[in-house]
């Protein structure tokens, strides 16, 4: 079995998001970089998968698109389960905007699939941390002409494809995809594994591809302005008590917001 | 005469609260641009039999002068490919000025499925929308002729992006809980229905709801008037009996943050933030939590926030309304005993 799963390089933020001065991206200068939360899970997910089959004819791809540094993401990649890597070098002076993102991800992926076959699945993450545009997976998914569906927590493979879990407020769905097919993870589906020392080793050995297709990806209509931070909520504190003795204060408040 | 569509998402007839957000919001869109208000519904027969009545009731209160049914086999239950096909047509007979979504998952998820099969851009998790020739602020940019200007939210809301939409046919979402969902003021309009008949083909089956399990009856995470929730200070899975109990007498639910699950405490399903469920209670008691910004994301959208924290200066106490300064551990058991002391109480 052969599984994509596509990743994105995101600022690692604490607890407060700076935007540079020319309002175009978050200024990352003390801040480190990490996978996005969704796609890490579903890498470790593709690594669950492919674990669990007999053989060894099976790989994890990991595809990215970004800056020439979102190697970093491919390496740690490669520390958890992947197999193999691709970098689609992203021309940071551009407008990366969902539909550009995907042309350029699409081509990526015939090109993979040209050299090394089909995917069986391709997974995605929900949605990214930073941007959250919602629809990547989506867009790249119904150019491949393959079945997608996104919020999934639970994947268990059958004979002709997949089964797919989508969390809902009072429980789950349950979808039945053909292979090959996308899915869009989200953070739960798994708790992603922590490398080990032989993960570390083929980190520092993993083969990076690195394909030229950002080239043909047009712009598309939504074109970033700015970005900005919301107005902060103005919020003075009331401060109920210090100790359990606060506990008649809290309670009235509870009664006051008709909630007891 | 074309309008503003609204595509109405809903569980098996019963329409999400954002989907209600997304008409309000889309009330004021039409209201701008003198057009009319559309909202757009899609299900089987049996569907519209047991709630079409209500559904077109509920959309006539928020406004709309028109619901449109979409009606066919495979829009019985919720698919992706069956939704999004089924939008694709009626934006091409129906031809609306914009077509506008809750971010629910169903919403995002078939306006995505809409914007990949017309190859249209779509703005997703939006707060602010201004049509053509009517900038919200002309000052944040030299105007691009003809585009729409729009902000929406990034890194879950903790940023605010701007951004210009040109596009034939303008698709947008409207994040959840960025606005009150609010009927319109002059009670309902005599909405008129249109049916339509989508064809759609075998292929959209793949991807339709092919069976459901439910867990949780009653009210949940994100409907809960109270939710009360704990983060690294409860300390360990069993930490949160207490929690569970004030939650249990308040009739809300526990949830959690993300530090909490990635020690295995609780199940992912109860937490709280950017990649976990976005509340909107009358109280979120945040127990124990230093309020990391994917969680305040999260929690934001909470009417009133109480913080139970032995540190004064965690992010979560200095953004709540408010705080308690002490220990978790103490201060929720006293809590439950002084509302069971009240309601024992003879009145």
């Amino acid at each position: 079995m052969r599984i994509l799963v596509c990743v994105k390089r995101v600022p690692a933020v604490g607890s407060r998001i700076n935007v540079t001065d020319d309002g175009q991206q978050v200024d990352t200068a003390h801040l480190g970089f990490t996978t996005s939360p969704h796609e890490e899970c579903a890498l470790e997910e593709a690594a669950q998968i492919i674990e669990r089959l007999d053989g060894d004819d099976h790989a994890v791809v990991v595809l990215t698109l970004g800056p020439e540094a979102s190697a970093e993401q491919l390496r740690y990649a490669a520390s958890v389960g992947g197999s193999e890597f691709a970098l689609v070098i992203a021309d940071g002076g551009l407008d990366w905007d969902p539909q550009r993102t995907a042309v350029a991800i699409t081509s990526a992926v015939r090109e993979l699939e040209a050299g090394g076959g089909q995917f069986d699945l391709i997974l995605f993450g929900n949605e990214s941390a930073d941007g959250g545009n919602f629809q990547v997976g989506i867009r790249v998914a119904r150019a491949l002409g393959r079945p997608i569906v996104n919020g999934i927590k639970g994947i268990d493979p059958h004979e002709r494809g997949f089964i797919a879990r989508r969390e809902t407020d009072a429980g789950y769905e349950v979808y039945e995809l053909e292979a090959p097919c996308a899915l869009g993870v989200k953070e739960g589906i798994n708790l992603p594994r922590y490398p080990t020392m032989k993960g570390r080793l083929a980190s520092r050995k993993a083969q990076i591809q690195v394909l030229d297709c950002a080239a043909d990806a047009d712009a598309g209509g939504q074109s970033r302005i700015r970005l900005h931070r919301p107005p902060e909520r103005a919020s003075t504190t009331v401060q109920l008590g210090d100790s359990a003795a606060a506990a008649p204060a809290v309670v009235d408040l509870l009664d006051e917001l008709g909630v007891l | 005469m074309s309008g503003i569509a609204v595509l109405v998402d809903h569980d098996r007839g019963v329409p999400s609260g954002g989907a209600l957000e997304a008409l309000t919001s889309a009330r004021a869109l039409a209201a701008d641009m003198s057009a009319d208000l559309d909202a757009v519904i899609l299900g089987d027969g049996d569907l519209f039999d047991a709630h079409g009545a209500d559904l077109v009731a509920i959309c006539a209160a928020y406004g709309a002068a028109a619901v449109h049914c979409g009606r066919h086999q495979f829009l019985a239950d919720y698919g992706p490919d069956a939704w999004g096909a089924a939008l694709a047509e009626f934006v091409e007979t129906a031809a609306p000025l914009a077509v506008v979504a809750a971010g629910t998952d169903r919403g995002a998820e078939a306006m995505a499925q809409l914007a990949a099969r017309t190859n249209l851009p779509l703005v997703a998790n939006c707060v602010n929308v201004s049509p053509k020739g009517s900038p919200a602020d002309a000052s944040t940019a030299p105007s691009a002729g003809g585009a729409w200007h729009v902000t929406r939210i990034q890194w879950g809301g903790s940023l605010l992006e701007d951004v210009t939409l040109t596009s034939t046919l303008p698709l947008l979402t409207i994040a959840q809980h960025s606005i009150e969902a609010e009927p319109r003021e002059d009670g309902p309009l005599p909405a008129a229905v249109a049916d339509f008949e989508p064809d759609l083909g075998p292929e959209v089956q793949q991807t339709l709801v092919r069976d459901r399990v439910t867990l949780a009856e009653g009210v949940t995470l994100s409907t809960a008037p109270v939710v009360v929730s704990g983060g690294r200070g409860v300390g360990s899975a069993d930490g949160f009996a207490p929690l569970e109990e004030l939650a249990e007498l308040l009739g809300g639910r526990v949830g959690c943050s993300r530090a909490v699950t990635n020690n295995g405490w609780r199940s992912h399903a109860d937490q709280v933030g950017q990649t976990g469920t976005r509340i909107a209670p009358e109280i979120y008691i945040a127990c124990g939590i230093s309020g990391a910004i994917q969680h305040w994301v999260g929690a934001m959208g909470s009417k009133n926030i109480l913080a139970i924290n032995i540190d004064p200066e965690a992010n979560m106490v200095t953004k709540a309304g408010y705080a308690v300064i002490a220990d978790l551990h103490e201060v929720v058991p006293a809590i439950c005993d002084e509302i069971r002391r009240r309601r024992d109480r003879p009145s």
